[in-house]
């Protein structure tokens, strides 16, 4: 079986991946350079600096890996956001033990709704995913009165956030088990497979047999618990949830997994791209902010870098026919 | 199509064709009607030249970026940007629509001219770069809210105040402001002295852009795009032209837009988060306004009347005293509803393959 559905691992899917790989060294090689030149020490070549990183970049990279399942699809899930927050006030409004396990109920539950609307109403992800967020945004206000809720994480989130086992923080652990199902889910079983099917051609891939509405509601609920789980990380990591925490998660994970080369209409791309993807963004964020560049100037670089970096590898081919 | 032609009479055959054919557009149209004379009669003051007034002012932005957004779903893209763009010439606009009136002209003028570029640099990136819109606009809208930012670090600026008094409020304002038709009290005048001015910019620019494109070859390729690129090409359309245009109008309405908010609200500000509502809500309005998501179907017009109903159904909030943290909750379900009577027809199908696409 594996073979009848193996996906031809083309020599260009690793090409972004070397080009973002090295783009991430360029980055801490300039930024070192800076900090040299100007302080004289080059900080962020220490563990600790790197390990905070992807820290900060576990939250990220939580929420991409759930997003590129979906991207994968050709479709795009914009409810990450208060999918994020729901899951995150939910998780410390019922708190105690069952506070995970709730958080995690609303990313399923999100997940399936949206997967509903794509695969058997057939509405297009970007609008349906849009009305969802907007959805769960009423929900939370109505259910905080608009305010940030009062209830606090409780200590396993916090542990789980922001502690550190050996020195090395617990969120990276958590990113390296959800990127470790996740790879071996794409690229070992009948799902990850079917996945890469749909996204290439539903039409084929229905007609070979894969139940493909099956397969979108499920890529959703990956994506729903992913950004749940993000979400349940970052009420951890801030101690509490708030209104908004969501939101600037999503452009960056798109983002991230866009410049990791996955084709943004589906069927391509590789796991390990959008792991690049997320440490390209959180480090090229964190070195603009070292040099104190302004926002106005973090926000033209990053989108340039974005622009440049597709125009390098991510050029699609001229529609002849 | 032809045996429609022949069984009915040529008149009725002609409309009855127009509203098959554009069943999204007149459903939008006429739930406009309907949830706006509604409001209309359950507001107080109903039907009255001030809250018509109001009503339109809180619309233009939206209908402007929505506008926008068509351009580019009717080809099959989607632009990122608009909500982005929007803001950038809102604060070009509110530095430079300001002095002498040459200088309220030169200001207008480089907003719009500002926005159309920018738009004309997406084209440039996407048709010669060959990305994707979605995530190109997803990149020069970070860039233009950095311009945007460089601009106007602080919200603020002093926008015309003759100008914004003049362009938010009725005809007869208009007039007495600048001291037209006898101060606005020209008897011939008098009839349509109560129409609101921004209603009017909205649909002359709107008639005047977007009636003659449509009619041109570009304007036909964009359709052809949205339906199958690879046909559009095969038949030698200019398909490069019809791109560029497309995304340079797109920067021009979001550039509208802009300019109608700075001198709306007399300043700008390079607020990040209402950028990104408002291409939110233009793609919401897009849909609403019966344009669809995968290209080909709907018009500009449509995406006007989308436009307008999301913001007709915000008024109501204000008149039923609708707990305002309700409000979210009531808007989503709205979109997600309206958007669901568009599925009906997937139920119906019996050969599921006909729905990939």
């Amino acid at each position: 079986m594996a073979n009848a559905l193996t996906v031809p691992r083309l020599r260009s899917d690793d090409l972004p991946i070397a080009i973002s790989a090295g783009f991430v060294l360029v980055i801490l090689a300039l930024g070192s350079v800076y900090t040299l030149a100007t302080l004289g020490t080059a900080p962020l070549l220490t563990p600790n600096y790197l390990l905070t990183q992807l820290q900060t970049g576990a939250f990220l990279g939580i929420v991409a890996a759930g997003m590129m399942m979906v991207i994968l699809l050709g479709h795009i899930d914009l409810s990450v956001p208060w999918t994020m927050t729901a899951a995150a006030m939910m998780a410390t409004t019922v708190g105690g033990p069952g506070a995970i396990p709730t958080g995690l109920a609303v990313g399923l539950l999100v997940g399936l709704f949206n997967g509903f609307g794509v695969a058997y109403l057939r509405i297009p992800s970007m609008i349906f995913t849009l009305g969802v967020d907007s959805v769960m945004r009423g929900l939370m206000v109505a259910h905080t009165g608009g305010f940030s809720p009062v209830t606090e994480s409780t200590p396993l989130m916090r542990y789980l956030a922001s502690d550190r086992i050996l020195g090395v923080p617990v969120a990276i652990f958590v990113w390296a088990a959800v990127s470790v199902v996740i790879a071996a889910m794409l690229s070992r079983t009948a799902f990850g497979k079917s996945i890469y099917a749909t996204g290439n051609r539903e039409a084929a891939a229905y007609l070979s047999g894969i139940r493909t509405r099956w397969v979108i509601v499920g890529a959703f609920v990956v994506s729903g618990l992913c950004a749940a789980l993000a979400g349940i990380l970052l009420a951890g990591y801030s101690a509490k949830a708030y209104q908004g925490m969501g939101n600037a998660y999503l452009l960056p994970a798109i983002a991230a997994v866009v410049i990791g080369g996955t084709h943004i209409l589906g069927g391509r791309g590789r796991f390990i791209g959008t792991v690049v993807g997320v440490i390209l963004i959180v480090l090229l964020n964190s070195v603009l902010s070292i040099m104190q560049m302004p926002e106005a100037g973090r926000q033209i670089i990053y989108g340039l870098v974005i622009i440049v970096m597709l125009l390098v590898y991510g050029r699609t081919a001229k529609v002849t026919s | 199509m032809s045996t429609v032609a022949i069984t009915t009479p040529p008149r009725a055959s002609a409309i009855g064709m127009s509203i098959r054919q554009n069943r999204g557009f007149y459903g939008a149209l006429a739930l406009l009607a309907v949830l706006y004379i509604v409001y209309n009669l359950i507001h107080p003051r109903g039907f009255s030249t001030n809250v018509f007034i109001a009503n339109t002012n809180e619309s233009v932005a939206l209908a402007f970026v929505a506008m926008a957004q068509a351009m580019t779903v009717i080809m099959g893209g989607l632009d990122l940007s608009v909500g982005a763009v929007m803001t950038l010439t809102s604060c070009i606009a509110s530095e430079m629509v300001r002095g002498e009136p040459w200088q309220i002209v030169v200001g207008c003028i480089v907003s719009v001219a500002a926005g159309a570029g920018f738009g004309l640099v997406n084209g440039l990136v996407i048709v010669y770069g060959r990305l994707q819109p979605i995530i190109a606009t997803l990149a020069t809208g970070a860039v233009a809210v950095g311009l945007a930012l460089l601009i106007r670090p602080e919200p603020g600026g002093e926008v015309d105040l003759d100008l914004n008094w003049a362009a938010t409020n009725s005809l007869r304002d208009l007039a007495e402001t600048y001291h037209l038709f006898e101060d606005g009290e020209a008897s011939w005048f008098q009839p349509i002295a109560w129409f609101p001015v921004p209603l009017i910019i909205l649909v002359v620019i709107a008639a005047a852009v977007w009636i003659p494109f449509r009619r041109t070859v570009t304007g036909r390729t964009l359709y052809a795009i949205g339906s199958s690129e690879g046909a559009a090409y095969m038949s030698g359309l200019p398909i490069n032209r019809a791109k560029l245009w497309a995304f340079t109008l797109a920067g021009f309405f979001a550039g509208c837009a802009g300019l109608y908010l700075a001198i709306q609200t007399g300043s700008g500000s390079a607020d990040i988060p209402q950028a990104g509502a408002y291409t939110l809500n233009s793609i919401a309005a897009v849909v609403l306004g019966g344009i669809s998501l995968l290209g080909g179907v709907g018009t500009v017009i449509g995406a006007l009347v989308g436009a307008l109903i999301l913001r007709a159904i915000s008024f109501y909030f204000r008149i039923l005293s609708v707990d305002p943290l309700l409000q979210p909750l009531v808007e989503g379900v709205v979109l997600l509803a309206a958007v669901s009577l568009g599925a009906i027809r997937t139920l119906r199908v019996k050969n599921r393959l006909e729905l990939f696409r």
